[in-house]
């Protein structure tokens, strides 16, 4: 029987798996999870030429719509999938298993990224085309690394609200649901995060969201540095600690939950 | 008739209530329910003062606030519609209990939209409240015209307890991914009835999509009582006066009425005979 790191890299495939075949098996998942962020788009998008914006701000809307989608997917899929495994019946099974939890969450964080980033190119793609969004990109490395960066940092989270979910009940519903419209708002989604001002910026800054796509405007956007709240340089070591930060908390409070799983016995209670 | 009203409509709107509302501690719920909202609402606020140039006492501030303060009727009665059944087939697993008790089941579904309503007006009250006192929106409480308020507010109320009727039968015959179709329904009224933009901003080609949504003409009556005048600077359906707005929105109401008795009926049916209404898709 495998063990140690090959067990280890073994569990982290094979989480992944389902994440990545699953929407090939249910290619509505595909329509839906594209068509109705894009209709999202859609109306910043309007509101943007309602007010005569200058074309950047297309941009903006276009890219924080593409984002959305790793966003829900961190939420939905990640935070609250252990509180769906615990519905199913199949948390018990995790834990009983001989592999490490940390293993399942990093092969979901893995799988859902991937699949995730088809739908966010999508959304992309077609935003650019019907709303003629121009990119003007300063540096490719830099935008390929905040990219990287910021899906560390954002699934760590996830991992860590994975966890901590666990101990919720039938509010996980509502507690995610609130994750939403704040969370666009708080990170900039659809807007420069500097019109905030600086206190709540640094605030903001705690999702990894709001470093990262500042730092992508400042790269992809001809007016992007005029708008940035924090030089990218430091955008990239910000999110480079938070990448961190969120993967040690997640391991801390994985373990936690395993030791009151084995303690208490109820964790798995579909009832809790 | 009054049978049904008390065994089944009072029942299911104190159900509905319960479920959105008792899972936390009143106050807790009453911030839940203000959060949402207004981050909503923020966004807007905010993607006005990135774009420097546009002032909030633009009439198209109000237009927007309002508009999607408004809009939150319609996503979470129209949204919410899925969900309530999937809830009850599904999650708390008692669709086919109901199905077997004496009630009326449309009738049920008709409480539970109230129930979504009641907690969505709450939500409405809340944002357009911080909007007077926050975020500089022109509604004085002593110019709005009240009357004009209520009635078109119960006539949206039926109307989208009748688009959620439909959607909810609807649902309970769907086996994938049944939680998209109101989401799908309620984000394409969003963008088509000129909740947040005037429909004349779309493509041509797709503005005949806006003045058949009921919401469009719904929109703009409730506009029109809190904003008064401040409308006249959208010239969308400015040559309509109230009275006309009430009758369009008058007759798409029975009309979606009509289909969502129709609808009930044959998606019942369906669901019956493929033995979804007690099914697990594993949404």
């Amino acid at each position: 029987m495998d063990s140690g790191w090959r067990l280890f890299l073994r569990t982290i495939v094979a989480r992944a798996y389902p994440r990545v075949i699953g929407q090939q098996r249910q290619k509505s998942w595909i329509f839906f999870e594209t068509f109705l962020p894009f209709l999202a788009v859609a109306g910043y998008v309007y509101v943007y030429r309602a007010m005569e914006a200058s074309p950047d701000f297309i941009g903006f809307a276009v890219m924080g719509g593409a984002m959305t989608a790793f966003w829900l997917n961190v939420i939905w899929s990640m935070s609250a999938q252990m509180y769906w495994e615990k519905d199913n019946g199949n948390l018990a099974l995790y834990i009983m298993a001989p592999n490490s939890m940390m293993a399942i969450l990093l092969g979901m964080a893995l799988g859902g990224m991937f699949a995730t980033a088809l739908r966010a190119a999508v959304i992309l793609v077609f935003g650019i085309w019907v709303f003629q969004v121009q990119f003007t990109v300063s540096s490719y490395i830099q935008l390929f690394a905040v990219f990287l960066l910021t899906m560390s940092a954002l699934y760590g989270m996830g991992m860590l609200f994975a966890s901590l979910f666990l101990l919720y009940g039938r509010n996980v519903w509502q507690v995610n649901a609130v994750m939403q419209e704040p969370i666009y708002l708080l990170s900039g989604f659809y807007f420069p995060v500097k019109n905030f001002g600086m206190a709540v910026s640094l605030v903001a800054s705690i999702i990894p969201m709001t470093l990262g796509m500042d730092a992508m405007r400042q790269l992809v956007f001809s007016n992007g540095p005029a708008i940035g709240f924090l030089p990218v340089r430091t955008e990239i070591f910000a999110l480079v600690s938070l990448s961190v930060l969120f993967v040690t908390a997640a391991k801390y409070w994985l373990d936690k939950v395993e030791r009151l799983a084995v303690q208490e016995g109820t964790l798995t209670d579909r009832r809790r | 008739m009054m049978k049904a009203f008390r065994r089944t409509f009072i029942p299911a709107a104190w159900l509905g209530w319960q479920v959105e509302s008792n899972w936390t501690h009143p106050l807790v719920f009453f911030l839940f329910s203000a959060i949402k909202p207004i981050s909503g609402v923020m966004i807007l606020v905010f993607m006005f003062r990135a774009v420097s140039h546009v002032s909030v006492s633009s009439p198209l501030y109000a237009y927007i606030y309002v508009g999607n303060a408004l809009y939150i009727y319609v996503a979470s009665t129209v949204a919410g519609a899925s969900y309530s059944i999937l809830d009850d087939r599904e999650r708390y697993r008692s669709l086919k209990y109901l199905y077997i008790a004496p009630v009326s089941i449309p009738v049920y579904m008709f409480g539970r939209a109230v129930a979504r309503f009641l907690t969505a007006s709450l939500a409405v009250a809340i944002t357009l409240a911080a909007g007077c006192l926050l975020f500089r929106l022109p509604i004085h409480p002593l110019q709005v015209n009240w009357l004009m308020f209520l009635a078109a507010l119960v006539l949206g109320l039926l109307c989208l307890a009748a688009i959620g009727i439909i959607l909810g039968a609807w649902t309970l015959t769907i086996r994938s991914e049944p939680h998209f179709l109101g989401e799908a329904v309620a984000a394409a009224m969003y963008l088509f009835s000129g909740a947040i933009f005037p429909i004349t901003l779309l493509p041509t080609y797709l503005q005949p999509i806006g003045y058949l949504m009921p919401m469009t003409y719904w929109l703009e009556l409730m506009r029109r009582a809190l904003l008064g005048s401040g409308m006249t600077a959208f010239p969308t359906l400015l040559a309509y006066s109230n009275g006309d707005l009430f009758v369009i929105l008058a007759l798409l109401t029975g009309g979606f009425g009509v289909v969502a008795f129709a609808a009930f009926r044959f998606f019942d049916r369906v669901a019956r005979d493929r033995g979804m209404i007690d099914a697990q898709s594993n949404f």
